[in-house]
Protein backbone atom coordinates (compact mmCIF):
# COMPACT_ATOMS: atom_id res chain seq x y z
CA UNK A 1 0.00 0.00 0.00
CA UNK A 2 2.73 2.43 0.62
CA UNK A 3 4.79 1.46 -2.19
CA UNK A 4 1.73 2.39 -4.14
CA UNK A 5 1.39 5.19 -2.71
CA UNK A 6 4.89 6.41 -3.57
CA UNK A 7 4.82 4.90 -6.80
CA UNK A 8 1.75 7.49 -7.62
CA UNK A 9 2.69 10.42 -5.66
CA UNK A 10 6.01 10.84 -7.97
CA UNK A 11 4.13 9.85 -10.90
CA UNK A 12 2.52 13.33 -10.45
CA UNK A 13 5.41 14.87 -9.77
CA UNK A 14 6.99 13.17 -13.03
CA UNK A 15 3.63 13.84 -15.09
CA UNK A 16 3.57 17.75 -13.88
CA UNK A 17 6.92 18.81 -13.53
CA UNK A 18 7.33 20.71 -17.24
CA UNK A 19 10.96 22.09 -17.22
CA UNK A 20 13.05 20.33 -14.85
CA UNK A 21 14.89 20.92 -11.89
CA UNK A 22 13.43 23.65 -9.69
CA UNK A 23 10.46 23.16 -10.90
CA UNK A 24 9.73 19.96 -9.81
CA UNK A 25 10.99 21.42 -6.43
CA UNK A 26 7.46 22.90 -5.36
CA UNK A 27 5.36 19.77 -6.62
CA UNK A 28 7.55 17.41 -4.43
CA UNK A 29 7.13 18.99 -0.94
CA UNK A 30 3.24 19.59 -1.92
CA UNK A 31 3.18 15.63 -1.84
CA UNK A 32 5.72 14.76 0.53
CA UNK A 33 5.40 17.69 3.09
CA UNK A 34 1.84 18.66 2.81
CA UNK A 35 -0.16 15.61 1.43
CA UNK A 36 1.42 12.66 2.87
CA UNK A 37 3.53 13.98 5.50
CA UNK A 38 6.53 11.90 4.78
CA UNK A 39 9.18 14.30 5.75
CA UNK A 40 9.27 17.60 7.78
CA UNK A 41 9.95 21.50 5.81
CA UNK A 42 13.29 21.04 7.85
CA UNK A 43 13.87 17.54 6.39
CA UNK A 44 12.43 18.82 2.91
CA UNK A 45 15.00 21.65 3.14
CA UNK A 46 17.72 19.12 4.17
CA UNK A 47 16.93 17.03 0.99
CA UNK A 48 16.97 19.57 -1.20
CA UNK A 49 20.33 21.00 -0.35
CA UNK A 50 21.84 17.07 -0.64
CA UNK A 51 19.82 16.86 -3.87
CA UNK A 52 21.55 19.71 -5.18
CA UNK A 53 24.78 19.46 -4.11
CA UNK A 54 25.04 15.21 -5.73
CA UNK A 55 24.60 14.24 -9.14
CA UNK A 56 21.32 13.65 -11.21
CA UNK A 57 17.91 15.11 -11.64
CA UNK A 58 16.51 16.50 -8.46
CA UNK A 59 13.30 14.72 -9.07
CA UNK A 60 14.83 11.46 -9.32
CA UNK A 61 16.71 12.25 -6.07
CA UNK A 62 14.32 13.24 -4.07
CA UNK A 63 12.07 9.83 -5.03
CA UNK A 64 14.92 7.84 -3.99
CA UNK A 65 15.58 9.30 -0.89
CA UNK A 66 12.40 9.92 0.10
CA UNK A 67 11.58 6.26 -1.12
CA UNK A 68 14.46 4.57 0.97
CA UNK A 69 13.47 6.78 4.50
CA UNK A 70 9.98 5.41 4.47
CA UNK A 71 10.44 2.01 3.03
CA UNK A 72 13.31 0.93 2.49
CA UNK A 73 15.17 -0.16 -0.86
CA UNK A 74 11.48 -1.22 -2.55
CA UNK A 75 10.51 2.46 -1.53
CA UNK A 76 13.38 3.88 -3.52
CA UNK A 77 12.41 1.56 -6.25
CA UNK A 78 8.77 2.49 -6.19
CA UNK A 79 8.73 6.30 -5.91
CA UNK A 80 11.70 6.51 -8.88
CA UNK A 81 9.97 4.47 -11.01
CA UNK A 82 6.61 6.22 -10.57
CA UNK A 83 8.92 10.06 -11.29
CA UNK A 84 9.85 8.58 -14.38
CA UNK A 85 7.17 6.37 -16.31
CA UNK A 86 5.02 9.06 -17.32
CA UNK A 87 8.62 10.52 -19.44
CA UNK A 88 9.04 7.65 -20.66
CA UNK A 89 5.21 7.58 -22.41
CA UNK A 90 5.26 11.28 -23.39
CA UNK A 91 8.80 11.34 -24.79
CA UNK A 92 8.67 8.34 -26.88
CA UNK A 93 5.47 9.68 -28.41
CA UNK A 94 7.27 13.19 -28.88
CA UNK A 95 10.34 11.26 -30.18
CA UNK A 96 8.17 9.14 -32.79
CA UNK A 97 6.68 12.36 -33.94
CA UNK A 98 10.04 14.49 -34.27
CA UNK A 99 11.66 11.50 -36.58
CA UNK A 100 8.43 11.31 -38.47
CA UNK A 101 7.64 14.20 -39.68
CA UNK A 102 11.18 16.45 -38.94
CA UNK A 103 11.42 16.42 -43.14
CA UNK A 104 8.18 18.70 -43.58
CA UNK A 105 8.74 22.06 -43.75
CA UNK A 106 6.60 23.37 -41.29
CA UNK A 107 8.53 21.50 -38.32
CA UNK A 108 11.79 22.02 -39.75
CA UNK A 109 11.33 25.87 -39.63
CA UNK A 110 9.87 25.67 -35.75
CA UNK A 111 12.82 23.66 -35.25
CA UNK A 112 15.28 26.03 -36.83
CA UNK A 113 13.93 28.85 -34.35
CA UNK A 114 14.66 26.43 -31.62
CA UNK A 115 17.99 26.09 -31.61
CA UNK A 116 19.54 29.38 -31.14
CA UNK A 117 16.95 29.91 -28.68
CA UNK A 118 18.01 26.44 -26.92
CA UNK A 119 21.58 27.91 -26.72
CA UNK A 120 20.56 30.91 -25.18
CA UNK A 121 19.05 28.49 -22.41
CA UNK A 122 22.20 26.78 -22.15
CA UNK A 123 23.94 29.68 -21.55
CA UNK A 124 21.99 31.47 -19.42
CA UNK A 125 21.75 28.10 -16.81
CA UNK A 126 25.66 28.21 -17.29
CA UNK A 127 25.89 32.01 -16.35
CA UNK A 128 23.45 31.49 -13.15
CA UNK A 129 25.80 28.82 -12.17
CA UNK A 130 29.07 31.35 -12.98
CA UNK A 131 27.24 33.62 -10.79
CA UNK A 132 26.40 31.69 -7.79
CA UNK A 133 30.74 30.51 -7.68
CA UNK A 134 31.60 34.18 -8.41
CA UNK A 135 29.72 35.46 -5.52
CA UNK A 136 29.38 32.41 -3.28
CA UNK A 137 25.92 32.18 -3.37
CA UNK A 138 25.77 35.61 -2.12
CA UNK A 139 24.14 38.90 -3.54
CA UNK A 140 26.53 40.57 -6.71
CA UNK A 141 28.23 42.71 -5.01
CA UNK A 142 32.29 43.35 -4.72
CA UNK A 143 32.91 42.45 -1.62
CA UNK A 144 30.92 39.33 -2.31
CA UNK A 145 33.31 37.96 -5.00
CA UNK A 146 34.72 34.48 -4.18
CA UNK A 147 38.41 35.49 -6.35
CA UNK A 148 39.75 31.50 -6.01
CA UNK A 149 36.68 30.18 -7.00
CA UNK A 150 36.79 32.63 -10.10
CA UNK A 151 40.68 31.50 -10.62
CA UNK A 152 39.24 27.97 -10.76
CA UNK A 153 36.50 28.66 -12.93
CA UNK A 154 39.23 30.57 -15.36
CA UNK A 155 41.60 27.87 -15.49
CA UNK A 156 38.96 25.28 -15.86
CA UNK A 157 37.35 27.33 -18.95
CA UNK A 158 41.39 27.37 -20.78
CA UNK A 159 41.89 23.48 -20.23
CA UNK A 160 38.37 23.02 -22.09
CA UNK A 161 38.34 25.27 -24.43
CA UNK A 162 42.08 25.54 -25.76
CA UNK A 163 43.76 21.99 -24.80
CA UNK A 164 40.27 19.98 -25.46
CA UNK A 165 40.43 18.17 -21.80
CA UNK A 166 38.23 15.67 -21.03
CA UNK A 167 35.19 17.85 -18.93
CA UNK A 168 34.34 15.35 -16.48
CA UNK A 169 38.53 15.12 -15.47
CA UNK A 170 38.47 18.99 -15.40
CA UNK A 171 35.63 18.91 -12.69
CA UNK A 172 37.14 16.41 -10.50
CA UNK A 173 40.06 18.58 -11.19
CA UNK A 174 38.36 21.45 -9.84
CA UNK A 175 36.98 20.01 -6.63
CA UNK A 176 40.32 18.61 -5.67
CA UNK A 177 41.93 22.32 -6.78
CA UNK A 178 39.85 23.85 -4.11
CA UNK A 179 39.83 21.28 -1.77
CA UNK A 180 43.43 21.57 -1.86
CA UNK A 181 43.59 25.34 -1.33
CA UNK A 182 41.24 24.98 1.57
CA UNK A 183 43.22 22.20 3.81
CA UNK A 184 46.54 24.37 2.88
CA UNK A 185 44.64 27.24 3.98
CA UNK A 186 43.45 25.91 6.98
CA UNK A 187 46.54 24.30 8.25
CA UNK A 188 48.84 27.73 7.33
CA UNK B 1 24.25 -9.08 -33.00
CA UNK B 2 27.35 -8.35 -31.55
CA UNK B 3 27.07 -4.77 -32.42
CA UNK B 4 24.34 -3.84 -31.07
CA UNK B 5 25.05 -5.27 -28.26
CA UNK B 6 28.21 -3.61 -27.96
CA UNK B 7 26.73 -0.57 -28.55
CA UNK B 8 24.40 -1.22 -25.57
CA UNK B 9 27.65 -1.79 -22.89
CA UNK B 10 28.70 1.59 -24.50
CA UNK B 11 25.57 3.13 -24.32
CA UNK B 12 25.18 2.22 -20.39
CA UNK B 13 28.46 3.08 -19.67
CA UNK B 14 27.88 6.39 -20.73
CA UNK B 15 25.32 7.34 -19.48
CA UNK B 16 26.72 6.00 -16.28
CA UNK B 17 29.36 7.74 -16.31
CA UNK B 18 27.97 11.32 -17.28
CA UNK B 19 25.28 10.76 -15.11
CA UNK B 20 27.30 9.84 -12.10
CA UNK B 21 29.64 12.84 -12.53
CA UNK B 22 27.05 15.86 -13.00
CA UNK B 23 26.11 17.77 -10.73
CA UNK B 24 23.64 20.36 -11.35
CA UNK B 25 20.75 20.96 -13.20
CA UNK B 26 19.38 19.24 -16.62
CA UNK B 27 20.97 21.08 -18.44
CA UNK B 28 24.52 20.88 -17.15
CA UNK B 29 23.64 16.71 -18.52
CA UNK B 30 22.60 17.46 -21.89
CA UNK B 31 25.53 19.48 -22.26
CA UNK B 32 27.68 16.28 -21.12
CA UNK B 33 25.74 13.95 -23.47
CA UNK B 34 26.77 16.61 -26.30
CA UNK B 35 30.48 16.14 -26.27
CA UNK B 36 30.05 12.28 -25.16
CA UNK B 37 27.45 11.31 -28.37
CA UNK B 38 28.29 14.33 -30.98
CA UNK B 39 31.86 14.98 -30.80
CA UNK B 40 33.44 11.68 -29.26
CA UNK B 41 30.82 9.35 -30.09
CA UNK B 42 29.65 10.77 -33.28
CA UNK B 43 25.80 8.85 -32.83
CA UNK B 44 24.11 12.16 -33.19
CA UNK B 45 25.00 15.23 -35.23
CA UNK B 46 24.57 18.83 -33.74
CA UNK B 47 21.33 20.18 -35.41
CA UNK B 48 19.72 17.09 -34.07
CA UNK B 49 21.37 17.12 -30.42
CA UNK B 50 19.92 20.46 -29.84
CA UNK B 51 16.22 19.44 -31.32
CA UNK B 52 16.39 16.13 -28.66
CA UNK B 53 17.45 19.16 -25.99
CA UNK B 54 14.14 21.11 -27.06
CA UNK B 55 12.34 17.68 -26.82
CA UNK B 56 13.35 16.97 -23.12
CA UNK B 57 13.17 20.44 -22.37
CA UNK B 58 9.54 20.67 -23.24
CA UNK B 59 8.54 17.32 -21.73
CA UNK B 60 7.28 16.87 -18.68
CA UNK B 61 10.06 15.27 -16.16
CA UNK B 62 13.57 15.17 -15.31
CA UNK B 63 15.29 17.57 -18.08
CA UNK B 64 17.95 14.57 -18.01
CA UNK B 65 15.98 11.69 -17.94
CA UNK B 66 14.29 12.51 -20.87
CA UNK B 67 17.54 13.19 -22.72
CA UNK B 68 18.27 9.61 -21.96
CA UNK B 69 15.46 8.46 -23.72
CA UNK B 70 15.88 10.51 -26.45
CA UNK B 71 19.32 9.77 -26.87
CA UNK B 72 18.52 5.86 -26.27
CA UNK B 73 15.49 5.26 -28.49
CA UNK B 74 17.85 7.50 -31.19
CA UNK B 75 20.95 4.89 -30.81
CA UNK B 76 19.52 1.48 -30.14
CA UNK B 77 15.98 1.93 -29.94
CA UNK B 78 13.94 0.29 -27.17
CA UNK B 79 16.45 -1.54 -26.03
CA UNK B 80 18.50 1.74 -25.67
CA UNK B 81 15.88 3.54 -24.84
CA UNK B 82 15.88 1.46 -21.33
CA UNK B 83 19.49 1.22 -21.35
CA UNK B 84 19.99 4.95 -21.22
CA UNK B 85 17.48 5.50 -18.34
CA UNK B 86 18.96 2.64 -16.53
CA UNK B 87 22.38 4.07 -17.03
CA UNK B 88 21.33 7.28 -16.25
CA UNK B 89 19.47 7.03 -12.89
CA UNK B 90 21.64 4.64 -11.41
CA UNK B 91 23.95 6.46 -10.00
CA UNK B 92 22.00 9.10 -8.30
CA UNK B 93 20.06 6.38 -6.97
CA UNK B 94 22.75 4.65 -5.19
CA UNK B 95 24.47 8.03 -4.55
CA UNK B 96 21.09 9.05 -2.37
CA UNK B 97 20.12 5.76 -1.28
CA UNK B 98 23.52 5.45 0.54
CA UNK B 99 22.83 9.22 1.57
CA UNK B 100 19.52 8.56 3.28
CA UNK B 101 21.18 6.90 5.90
CA UNK B 102 23.43 9.44 7.14
CA UNK B 103 22.50 12.87 5.58
CA UNK B 104 22.94 15.11 8.33
CA UNK B 105 26.88 14.21 8.93
CA UNK B 106 27.28 14.74 4.81
CA UNK B 107 25.33 17.85 4.49
CA UNK B 108 26.92 19.29 7.06
CA UNK B 109 30.48 18.75 6.36
CA UNK B 110 32.95 21.59 5.67
CA UNK B 111 35.60 19.54 3.05
CA UNK B 112 32.60 17.79 1.12
CA UNK B 113 31.20 21.50 0.65
CA UNK B 114 34.20 22.41 -0.22
CA UNK B 115 34.81 20.17 -2.85
CA UNK B 116 31.48 20.63 -4.51
CA UNK B 117 32.22 23.95 -4.52
CA UNK B 118 35.34 23.47 -6.94
CA UNK B 119 33.57 21.29 -8.92
CA UNK B 120 30.52 23.66 -9.53
CA UNK B 121 33.33 26.02 -10.56
CA UNK B 122 34.25 23.27 -13.31
CA UNK B 123 30.60 22.98 -14.68
CA UNK B 124 30.38 26.40 -14.95
CA UNK B 125 33.26 25.84 -17.24
CA UNK B 126 31.89 23.50 -18.90
CA UNK B 127 29.25 24.18 -19.78
CA UNK B 128 30.30 27.99 -20.62
CA UNK B 129 33.14 25.84 -23.01
CA UNK B 130 29.77 24.13 -24.96
CA UNK B 131 27.82 27.26 -25.37
CA UNK B 132 31.11 29.34 -27.33
CA UNK B 133 30.86 25.93 -29.61
CA UNK B 134 27.60 26.30 -30.48
CA UNK B 135 27.16 30.22 -30.30
CA UNK B 136 29.44 30.58 -32.39
CA UNK B 137 28.19 28.82 -35.12
CA UNK B 138 24.98 30.60 -34.78
CA UNK B 139 26.86 33.98 -35.21
CA UNK B 140 28.95 32.61 -38.22
CA UNK B 141 25.74 31.41 -39.98
CA UNK B 142 25.56 34.96 -40.75
CA UNK B 143 21.43 34.84 -40.38
CA UNK B 144 19.96 37.75 -38.58
CA UNK B 145 16.64 35.46 -37.63
CA UNK B 146 19.22 33.12 -35.73
CA UNK B 147 21.31 35.30 -34.37
CA UNK B 148 18.40 37.53 -33.42
CA UNK B 149 16.74 34.46 -32.13
CA UNK B 150 19.52 33.58 -29.69
CA UNK B 151 19.95 36.64 -28.39
CA UNK B 152 16.43 37.71 -27.53
CA UNK B 153 15.50 34.11 -25.84
CA UNK B 154 19.02 35.53 -23.73
CA UNK B 155 17.72 38.71 -22.51
CA UNK B 156 13.99 37.22 -21.95
CA UNK B 157 15.59 34.43 -19.43
CA UNK B 158 18.82 36.19 -18.24
CA UNK B 159 17.66 39.58 -17.73
CA UNK B 160 13.65 39.69 -17.48
CA UNK B 161 13.52 35.82 -15.67
CA UNK B 162 11.09 34.82 -18.09
CA UNK B 163 10.26 31.18 -17.97
CA UNK B 164 12.02 28.73 -19.70
CA UNK B 165 8.74 27.23 -21.23
CA UNK B 166 7.26 30.29 -22.74
CA UNK B 167 10.58 30.88 -24.64
CA UNK B 168 10.82 27.51 -25.61
CA UNK B 169 6.61 27.85 -27.15
CA UNK B 170 7.23 31.62 -28.35
CA UNK B 171 10.65 29.95 -30.42
CA UNK B 172 8.55 26.89 -31.77
CA UNK B 173 5.56 30.14 -32.75
CA UNK B 174 7.66 32.31 -34.03
CA UNK B 175 8.73 29.37 -36.17
CA UNK B 176 5.83 28.32 -37.36
CA UNK B 177 5.01 32.02 -38.21
CA UNK B 178 8.03 32.28 -40.05
CA UNK B 179 6.96 29.35 -42.12
CA UNK B 180 3.38 30.35 -42.92
CA UNK B 181 4.73 33.61 -44.00
CA UNK B 182 7.05 32.28 -46.27
CA UNK B 183 4.55 29.94 -47.70
CA UNK B 184 2.56 32.74 -48.47
CA UNK B 185 4.97 34.62 -49.63
CA UNK B 186 6.08 32.13 -52.21
CA UNK B 187 2.31 31.49 -53.35
CA UNK B 188 1.82 35.42 -54.03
Amino acid sequence: MILLQLFLSFAQVGLFSVGGGYAAMPLIQSQVVEKYGWMTMLEFTDLITIAEMTPGPIAVNSATFVGARIAGLPGAAAATLGCILPSCFIVSLLAFVYYRYRKLSMLQSVLAALRPAVVALIASAGLSILQATAFGGQSAALQNVDWTGLCIFAGAFLLLRKLKWNPIGVMLLCGAVRLGIGLAMGAG
Amino acid sequence: MESKRRRLWKLFFSTLYISAFTFGGGFVIVTFMKRKFVDELGWIDEQEMLDLTALAQSSPGAIAVNAAILVGWRTAGFAGMLTAILGTILPPMAILYAISFFYAAFAANPWVALALKGMQAGVAAVILDVVCGLGGKVVRSRSPVQIGMMAAAFVAVAVFGVNVMHVVLAAALIGALTALFRRKGADG
